[in-house]
């Protein structure tokens, strides 16, 4: 039986962290899945980084629920793509980056991410585009205060 | 290569329905669950909830909703986890819901994440996203899905699949 589904690589961090990079990720699969399963301190976005990119190639939308109001916003032009909103309650992260290997279309990422209590706490999906043609070899997960505890894992996705 | 996404167990309710969607004797050595479900109620489209350990309480929830002319979004402490189809929706139209579950098995707060969906080409259609929290820090053993109403019974042909995610 093929294994279509496999974990790449995890992180578990024992401190409190602000970057965790996924370097040298092989270009056999179709997809990639990140999931981020943690707390941090300060409420702010998790955001990426293609390939060391620190262009202003990356933008992103998304809608979210804060619990009263059901609200979207854009961004344009960055030099990080957000992904979702992280909580001092634990709370996941799941990103889908579409055919992240091919070297003919720019990159997409599909997310959603929540978190029910806490300051500021909202359920959201965010589309994300880095504008680039590369292939996605090291993705940086920045956030300014992920606490130790807080896994992160990529898993690739074959087609068969 | 170890397999990192597995199924646990499968639940199909047969000809006579069934109150309840259960999943018991859920094992540790996964480090993420992830539930999906296709169910039709016996009555009218009826919300559901869910509860682990057969625990009630201890539940909160904050959702994005949107109903095809309007999104919402709301909060509330309870188990909530969205509507089934039901008879004012067509014949043969289930709703689909995934509830992901990561480090189900950890000694932190659960938080779970749902995606639901009902469309019946009319205007009881709804896509709804979850934000939850079991504010408790045992392990997760069991899963039980019901409806809000005692009367309203999951039908034939509802199921649901129950898989775990390894880390490596």
């Amino acid at each position: 039986m093929p294994v279509t589904y496999e974990n790449i690589a995890t992180t578990t961090l024992g401190s409190t962290q602000t970057t965790v990079t996924f370097s040298s990720i092989p270009g056999t699969y179709t997809d990639l899945v990140l999931v981020i399963s943690g707390t941090v301190s300060t409420n702010q976005n998790y955001a990426l980084r293609f390939n060391g990119d620190t262009g202003s190639n990356y933008s992103d939308t998304n809608l979210f629920g804060d619990g009263s109001s059901a609200l979207s916003n854009r961004r344009s032009n960055q030099t990080v793509a957000y992904i979702g909103v992280s909580g001092t309650n634990p709370s996941p992260t799941i990103s889908n980056i579409m055919n992240y290997a091919n070297t003919t279309t720019n990159k997409t990422i599909i997310s959603r991410s929540g978190y029910a209590t806490g300051t500021a706490a909202q359920v959201e999906s965010r589309v994300a585009l880095w504008r680039s043609t590369a292939a996605i070899t090291s993705i940086e997960v920045s956030q300014s205060s992920m606490l130790s505890g807080t896994t992160l894992t990529l898993y690739g996705i074959k087609a068969a | 290569m170890p397999v990192t996404y597995k199924k646990i167990a499968s639940v199909t309710v047969g000809a006579g329905g069934a109150a309840t969607i259960e999943f018991t004797s859920i094992p540790s050595t996964y480090t993420d669950l992830v539930l999906k479900m296709s169910a039709r109620s016996s009555n009218t489209n009826i919300n559901t909830k869910i509860n682990f350990n057969g625990v009630t309480t201890g539940y909160s929830r904050r959702n994005l909703q949107g109903s095809g002319s309007a999104a919402t979004s709301a909060n509330a402490s309870d188990a909530y986890i969205g509507p089934i189809t039901g008879t004012g929706n067509g014949a043969s139209i289930f709703a689909s819901t995934e509830v992901y579950i990561p480090n189900y098995a950890g000694s932190t707060n659960k938080s779970y994440s749902v995606d639901m969906t009902q469309e019946d080409n009319a205007t009881l259609s709804y896509a709804l996203l979850f934000a939850g929290l079991w504010s408790n820090t045992a392990a997760i053993t069991s899963i039980t899905i019901t409806t809000l109403d005692s009367a309203f019974n999951f039908v034939q042909y509802s199921t649901a699949t129950l898989y775990g995610i390894s880390k490596s």
